[in-house]
């Protein structure tokens, strides 16, 4: 089946293909999954500095939790990032896979 | 202004002129003009998405702000920069995969209309006159600040030369403009923080425990409280900044600089070691314009703190490095404007003339030229808007910017991406609904809206509270989106499985195209 842009892929075959699914779920429910959690707890720190006074507490010397808990959102950005590339490197060999595999369906 | 300033300045100007002069010989199709060829390393676009994210307001705002309020200060870095996993996890590479030149090219990849392509062109060039007005007003007034020159003059000279980066290099004069900037931004950043700490001996403790009797908050100015004292504003406009990102034009137009998803990736880890580490040596800068140029000295030059860091820079290594600080003030502004209005003239000459009016029936030379024609309207457009808004608060203008950003073009590139039941009529709500609800919750805020003359743009009472619509206006966006897809009957799935396929394996960008 051709499609509009003139290549002859056959998207649809390989989004219904059984692999393709699996990678599909897989992929996207590890990004929804991390999105939630460094969402979370990112939006939790302007909860806790305006709604209660954990975070101005003292930690090491004068330096106050909240001063701490945002370090630790860098260090979070920092590591999910990297996290993402190492996962994202797994999932392309996953895709060549796929597309390797529809091409030789596709005698070509 | 001293030689050592004048000297600086003109090597500023005399670098980038002759990056544009080599990049225009680079610079011969629309590929060239609005990508750079689409062959740009990962670390070069990181550093050229650094260069364009880093404004004026980061580098000079935040370290103003945590000077004169501590903690509170540095909210805003923190935001600005954990929107760069929403940009990686989420839009990066679906965008590459899909998208051209523009925004609107990736949302159409899916529904070829004419009305979607219109509705995201109109998003992005608000968008950027919005991020424009804020840049070239700041600027203008920080270079008179510098200087010593004349607003007008000051917003001439930085409209003068973003029109010839654009105009004769494009996408690749844009970019190495970035580039140089984020290396000089990094150097200036790291050397006065270096002076800083080396004033506490290295230690970082020691630092914090003279910060607390250094001002006149005390101990308070180590803790939130200091500026920001609404809890719901701080929620909103937060949202905003870590929403925001992942929907402004002129980062979103990066990815396509790239060959594909894999470097879109390796760019956006660069940027973020590269913003992250700036944002986190704002805190000295911040610290020791407190400490070492103090409070009153900041406030007497600028109320709002924007010459906290030359100051500071001056304070510690005199002359010279106030000269080099302010030049990189300089090139800062000079790189954002000039992302600016190349992604405001590819949605003017690409979406709405090449793609809609002449229906992508256009040559490759025309499309060059109606790039360059795009390119001068909007610099035209944005000189005389910053001329005329020179009383303006511009610190809400950027919050704006990405509030509208959030509302109006995150939810259509999720839904576009991720939503197999996802309409036209569904795209268009999103934006439209999206950047209205953003546009008429400012318009009735207190950014617009004072009892007190002078201390807004109108003498009243606001109708809502809220400074930053984020906390409403995002969800609107995603429930107009909602709500005008399953209005509609229409639903392709066959399209949707080839989104899909193109979104997660880049197939037709990488594998097929050779």
């Amino acid at each position: 089946m051709a499609r509009e842009n003139g290549k002859n892929i056959d998207y649809e075959k390989i989004a219904k293909s059984e692999s393709f699914r699996q990678l599909s779920k897989k992929k996207n429910s590890f990004l929804w999954t991390i999105t939630a959690i460094f969402f979370i707890l990112y939006m939790l720190l302007p909860v806790l500095t305006s709604y209660t006074k954990i975070l101005h507490q003292k930690a090491v010397g004068e330096i106050t939790w909240v001063w701490i808990y945002s370090f630790g959102l860098f260090v979070m950005t920092w590591g999910l990032a990297h996290f993402y590339v190492s996962r994202a490197n797994k999932y392309d060999k996953d895709a060549q896979s796929i597309i390797d595999e529809f091409e030789r369906g596709a005698g070509q | 202004m001293s030689i050592t300033s004048i000297v600086m300045f003109l090597a500023i100007v005399a670098v980038t002129l002759y990056v544009t002069y080599w990049a225009s010989k680079r610079t011969s199709t629309a590929t060239d003009f609005y990508t750079a060829g689409g062959g740009l390393k990962g670390w070069q676009n990181g550093l050229a998405i650094s260069g364009d994210y880093l404004s004026a307001a980061s580098f000079l705002g935040i370290a103003g702000s945590v000077a004169l309020y501590g903690y509170d200060g540095f909210y805003y870095s923190i935001g600005y920069l954990v929107a760069y996993l929403v940009v990686l996890y989420i839009v990066a590479e679906p965008l590459r995969n899909l998208g051209k030149f523009t925004l609107a090219d990736m949302i159409t990849a899916r529904f070829d209309m004419a009305k979607v392509r219109g509705a995201a062109a109109l998003s992005t060039i608000v968008i950027v006159l919005f991020y424009m007005i804020a840049q070239m007003v700041g600027a203008g007034a920080l270079i008179q600040l510098l200087f010593g020159i004349p607003y007008w003059v000051a917003v001439l000279i930085v409209g003068v030369m973003m029109t010839i980066y654009v105009l004769f290099g494009g996408m690749t004069a844009t970019s190495w403009v970035q580039i140089i900037k984020a290396c000089l931004l990094m150097f200036g950043t790291v050397i006065i923080s270096f002076l800083v700490l080396l004033k506490f001996d290295f230690s970082i403790v020691r630092m914090f425990s003279e910060m607390t009797t250094a001002t006149e908050a005390g101990e308070a100015y180590l803790n939130p409280g200091l500026l920001y004292t609404s809890g719901i504003n701080t929620i909103s406009t937060l949202l905003a900044l870590v929403l925001g990102t992942a929907g402004l034009p002129h980062i979103l137009m990066r990815f396509f600089t790239v060959k594909d998803a894999q470097t879109a990736r390796s760019s956006v880890i660069w940027a973020t070691w590269i913003v992250g580490l700036f944002y986190v040596l704002t805190i000295f800068l911040g610290f020791g314009a407190a400490a070492f140029v103090g409070k009153d000295t900041i406030v007497a030059a600028n109320p709002a703190g924007n010459m906290a860091a030359p100051l500071l820079a001056e304070a510690l290594g005199g002359d010279i490095l106030f000269s080099f600080v302010s030049a990189v003030a300089f090139a800062t502004i000079l790189a954002v404007v000039a992302g600016l209005v190349l992604s405001g003239a590819s949605a003017l000459s690409h979406d709405i003339y090449g793609q809609i009016i002449k229906k992508g029936q256009i040559t490759e030379k025309q499309q060059v030229i109606a790039a360059r024609i795009g390119s001068l309207v909007i610099s035209v457009i944005s000189i005389l808007l910053a001329l005329g808004a020179q009383t303006l608060n511009v610190a809400f203008l950027v919050s704006l910017a990405f509030c509208i950003a959030a509302s109006a073009n995150l939810p259509v590139i999720i839904y576009t991406i991720y939503w197999k039941r996802f309409n036209s009529n569904g795209a268009v709500w999103a934006i439209l609904g999206g950047l209205i609800t953003a546009l008429v919750l400012v318009a009735i805020s207190p950014n617009v809206w004072n009892p007190e003359p002078g201390k807004a743009i109108f003498v009243g009472t606001p109708l809502v509270s809220l400074t930053n619509p984020a906390i409403v206006s995002v969800p609107v966006g995603f429930i107009c989106g909602w709500l005008g897809t399953v209005f509609s009957k229409e639903a392709d799935y066959a399209k949707y499985s080839e989104v899909e396929v193109r979104a997660q394996t880049g197939i037709s960008v990488s594998k097929v195209s050779h």
